[in-house]
């Protein structure tokens, strides 16, 4: 048991110690003086966020593979702990050893949404680390970043010493090595950082310079030494069945988000959804070996003692061998008490009977994602979800039970109309209408139907056909929100409806953040230096903090998020390659005005630029079909 | 078959709440795969009752926890296996079979004995290893109690069975026996802000380091105590010699067994 880095008064002192103790079961304790590199991976969000993460847990089991090597996590401290480490100058220290991040070689931090940086500034504060990666020195540890947001790691590139692009179980242990032998060399940060640059999927902010032309937009971005890549290509795992896995994931104390074993089956998405990010980043679509998904469900519940197991991709319905999958882990789970649940599914008489079989029909609820409310606007986007599958997937559950639904719409896209948030409102009313329809009287349980409509603001993201939008101002946001309200209002079956909207201010701030580039350096430490941090929780946000941080800089919000952008504009992020091409996105872009779909990936190739990586769904046969669109 | 189990908290996972070592548990049984028995329904979940629940901080030398079981091996199996397991600081010391009339771990708790250190520095500066005595010899020791009514003043001298210095450590400590009922549990605590309250004194913050030494249950009378500790009211489970025992109802050999065998090949 190693020395806790708290003291028992501030343990005692603040809200769940648990979080700061580490010692969990399978958290890997090794011999620091047996160990070649200290890594410490950073989620920056509260513990039972980032406990939660999948990633993590991915690459702490790889790096603890490697003999000489020890991964250790930490997470962000909470409010409480946080103000205490300020007043006494504690520096943040990691989970399984307790000893402080500034005496490691690297510290990684996966950023996975927008309004996590200012958590990024807090966790690297509290460590005793020089926010800027410039005025950090030989004794302080490289700070990596990583994850989705690092596809536009432009905001945050004054933060980070290197940032690592795409799927991290290729490259790491080729960097590692280079640091060894640096290390050996004894060449310094500088020198480690530049040859690093030229490993695959290695982006070294400090060899890249930014120009502008007069009107702000990017004007040029290249490297400032020869040598350094111009273009930094996205790292991708293609052997997914035989790569890392953490058959004994670390189990926390205390309750976290994601409670229970999961089984990434697949990664990407053949959907093609044009607002969605992570469907164009993860490309192409590769599905993990359905034998093997089994064996290590068994082996997981068995080295974790977790009660339920949970299935994670971007749309696990389009996951070949699913029903082969489900009908196992049923039959195994039921022998072994373990609940299972279901990742969103399309719905349908498979899932229905799937979802009848593992979850109390009663209690649950079933899930649609229409995003928009017409098709006109669900072609827009491409979303190939039609009323026709809705209303009939709704009455086939009605008669199986279900009397509760949830429906999840998007504000604010492409094109939007007046008519099309109507939609929303209708396409409401009419799935409770088609549960009075298809059920009679005596058969509804409590007489009712429960539909809860949601709506999120639109948020345009680097490397979608949709980059090139414009996205809404609070304002606009707010009227739209208002207007879904009255319209549901005017509905027939409106008592049956309930509906709730998002904050529109973090919203906007998040789209800024997404399409930003270097210059935001400058707000974000001004946002931090103010005292915001944890934004990503609504009730911490302060947008006036973050306008007047802007006004400061002498930036604007309308820059980023509701500027008009040519077709020709160079985009900052657009010296990452992800693998889609531009021209491609381009080309979704129009069709989306047009209000034209794509097929997916399954039925006809669109030529994205994804197969260049030689495998995954680009190279397996299409499917035979008739009604492609 | 219901088997009551005793384990030790120390170390950093006394920071661990209650609650959580439930959730612990839990997960250990399935992990050691224990035979447990389940409850039915669309969330089945274990039969399980832990004894008092031991607050946010204290280590413990005698907590407990009863599980009902669909086949058992040992004893010693059991707490190899639970103990293989676990993490560093909850530490399984005995399970044993409950006879069928025994109450469960809850129910049957009646008192449990402390021993409490004074954190360094926060020691009170009257002479307290002289003074049980005469706090012991007061007619009423009246405390502030959080009721679900609110604070409420009660009087905990009944309850205090035992306080002394505390034998054999290696810095000056309290003895406490206390009762632990669930109608009348008092907290080791409340008993040190007494004691200095009574020679006028304010216990300092987080000044008391207290160790759970064990946990009793009364097999005497309400007038006239018989403590023995919880897992006196039960017995060994020995080692089985036929192997048809370690067979389940469903025919499976025990996965203990099993792994062997795969360990063999």
């Amino acid at each position: 048991m190693n020395k806790l880095a708290l003291s028992d008064d501030i343990l005692m002192k603040i809200e769940k110690p648990a979080r700061y103790i580490g010692h969990e079961v399978n958290a890997v304790v090794k011999d620091k003086s047996k160990v070649a590199v200290r890594f410490v991976m950073c989620f920056p969000d509260v513990y039972e966020i980032g406990m939660s993460h999948l990633g993590i847990q991915i690459l702490y089991d790889m790096f603890n593979t490697m003999e000489d090597v020890w991964c250790e996590r930490v997470y962000s401290p909470w409010l409480d702990l946080d103000a205490i480490m300020r007043k006494e100058h504690i520096p943040l220290f990691a989970l399984e050893s307790q000893d402080p991040i500034k005496d490691f070689d690297f510290l990684g931090i996966t950023i996975q949404y927008e309004m996590c940086y200012t958590n990024i500034l807090q966790v690297l504060d509290l460590a005793q680390i020089p926010l800027r990666a410039e005025d950090r020195g030989e004794d302080v540890p490289i700070v990596i970043g990583g994850g989705p947001c690092t596809y536009n790691p432009e905001p945050i590139a004054e933060f980070f010493d290197l940032f690592y692009i795409g799927e991290g179980e290729t490259q790491y242990e080729s960097l590692l090595n280079l640091y060894k032998a640096c290390k050996k060399e004894k060449l310094g940060r500088e020198e480690f950082l530049r040859r690093a640059a030229k490993l695959p999927g290695m982006y070294v902010p400090r060899f890249y310079e930014a120009s502008y032309h007069e009107d702000g937009t990017l004007a040029a971005f290249t490297p400032t030494e020869d040598g350094i890549p111009a273009t930094v290509t996205k790292e991708i795992e293609m052997d997914v069945s035989n790569t890392y896995y953490p058959m004994k994931p670390v189990v926390p104390y205390i309750k976290v988000t994601q409670d229970r074993v999961v089984l990434e089956i697949q990664r990407g998405c053949i959907r093609g959804c044009r607002f969605c990010q992570a469907g164009q980043l993860y490309r192409p679509v590769r599905e993990r070996d359905v034998e093997t998904m089994k064996r290590y469900a068994l082996e997981m519940l068995k080295n974790t003692g977790h009660e339920e197991i949970s299935l994670s991709s971007l749309s696990s319905s389009d996951y070949t061998k699913l029903p082969e999958l489900v009908d196992y882990l049923i039959e195994e789970c039921d022998k072994r008490h373990i609940n299972i649940s279901l990742p969103s599914l399309r719905i349908d008489a498979f899932s229905l009977d799937v979802m009848g079989k593992v979850q109390d029909v009663r209690k649950s609820s079933l899930t649609f994602a229409p995003e928009a409310g017409s098709q006109r606007l669900r072609d827009v986007i491409n979303k190939g979800l039609t009323e026709d599958v809705i209303l009939k997937g709704a009455a086939m559950a009605f008669h199986g039970g279900w009397t509760r639904v949830k429906l999840y719409f998007m504000l604010g896209l492409p094109t939007e109309t007046q008519e099309d948030i109507r939609g929303i409102a209708e396409l409401s009313n009419k799935i409770a209408a088609t549960f009075f329809e298809e059920i009679p009287k005596e058969e509804r349980k409590n007489g009712r139907v429960q539909i809860v409509a949601s709506t999120s603001f639109f948020v345009p993201k680097p490397f979608t056909p949709f980059q090139w939008a414009r996205q809404c101002t609070k304002e606009e946001f707010l009227d739209k929100a208002y207007f879904t309200k009255r319209c549901i209002g005017e509905q027939l079956n409106q008592k049956s409806i309930k509906y709730n909207w998002h904050e529109a201010d973090a919203s906007v701030m998040e789209g800024v953040l997404a399409r930003g580039d270097r210059r935001l350096s400058k707000v974000l430490l001004k946002v931090y230096e103010k005292g915001c941090f944890y934004d990503a929780w609504g009730e911490y946000y302060k947008n006036e903090k973050w306008l007047e941080a802007f006004g400061e800089c002498g930036l604007t919000v309308d820059f980023y998020a509701t500027r008009e952008r040519s077709m020709d504009e160079l985009f900052p992020w657009d010296f990452i390659d992800c693998g889609v091409t531009k021209e491609f996105l381009k080309r979704e872009w129009l069709k989306a005005l047009e209000g034209r779909t794509s097929p997916n990936c399954r039925k006809q190739c669109q030529g994205c630029g994804a197969s260049r990586f030689g495998g995954g769904i680009c190279f397996e046969p299409r499917e035979a079909d008739n009604t492609c669109c | 078959m219901k088997v009551r189990i005793k384990f030790r908290k120390y170390g950093p996972v006394r920071f661990i709440g209650h609650l959580d070592v439930m959730r612990f548990f839990q997960k250990a049984l399935r992990r050691a795969e224990i035979d447990v028995k389940y409850t039915g329904g669309f969330s089945p979940h274990q039969i399980m009752s832990f004894a008092a629940p031991l607050g946010v901080g204290l280590e413990s030398n005698g907590e407990y926890m009863d599980i009902e079981c669909n086949s058992v091996t040992s004893s010693r199996d059991m707490i190899e296996r639970l103990n293989s397991v676990s993490v560093p600081g909850i530490e399984v010391v005995s399970a044993r079979q409950l006879p069928d009339w025994a109450g469960n771990a809850m129910a049957s708790v009646a008192a449990a004995e402390y021993t409490v250190r004074f954190r360094e520095g926060r020691e009170p500066k009257f002479d307290w290893t002289h003074a049980f005595g005469s706090f012991l010899s007061q007619d009423k020791i009246m405390v502030t109690k959080e009721t679900k009514k609110g604070l409420q003043k009660v009087d905990i001298r009944q309850g205090i069975y035992e306080m002394s210095s505390a034998p054999s450590s290696d810095c000056p400590a309290i003895h406490l026996l206390v009762d632990a009922s669930s109608a009348g549990n008092i907290k080791p605590v409340k008993v040190i802000e007494a004691f200095c309250d009574a020679f006028g004194e304010k216990l300092q913050e987080n000044a008391l380091f207290i160790t759970r030494e064990e946990t009793y249950t009364n097999v005497g009378t309400s007038e006239e105590r018989r403590l023995i500790p919880l897992n006196e009211v039960g017995t060994d489970i020995e080692e089985s010699t036929d192997m048809y025992d370690n067979i389940n109802g469903d025919g499976n050999i025990k996965t203990a067994n099993r792994e062997g065998m795969e360990d063999g090949l």
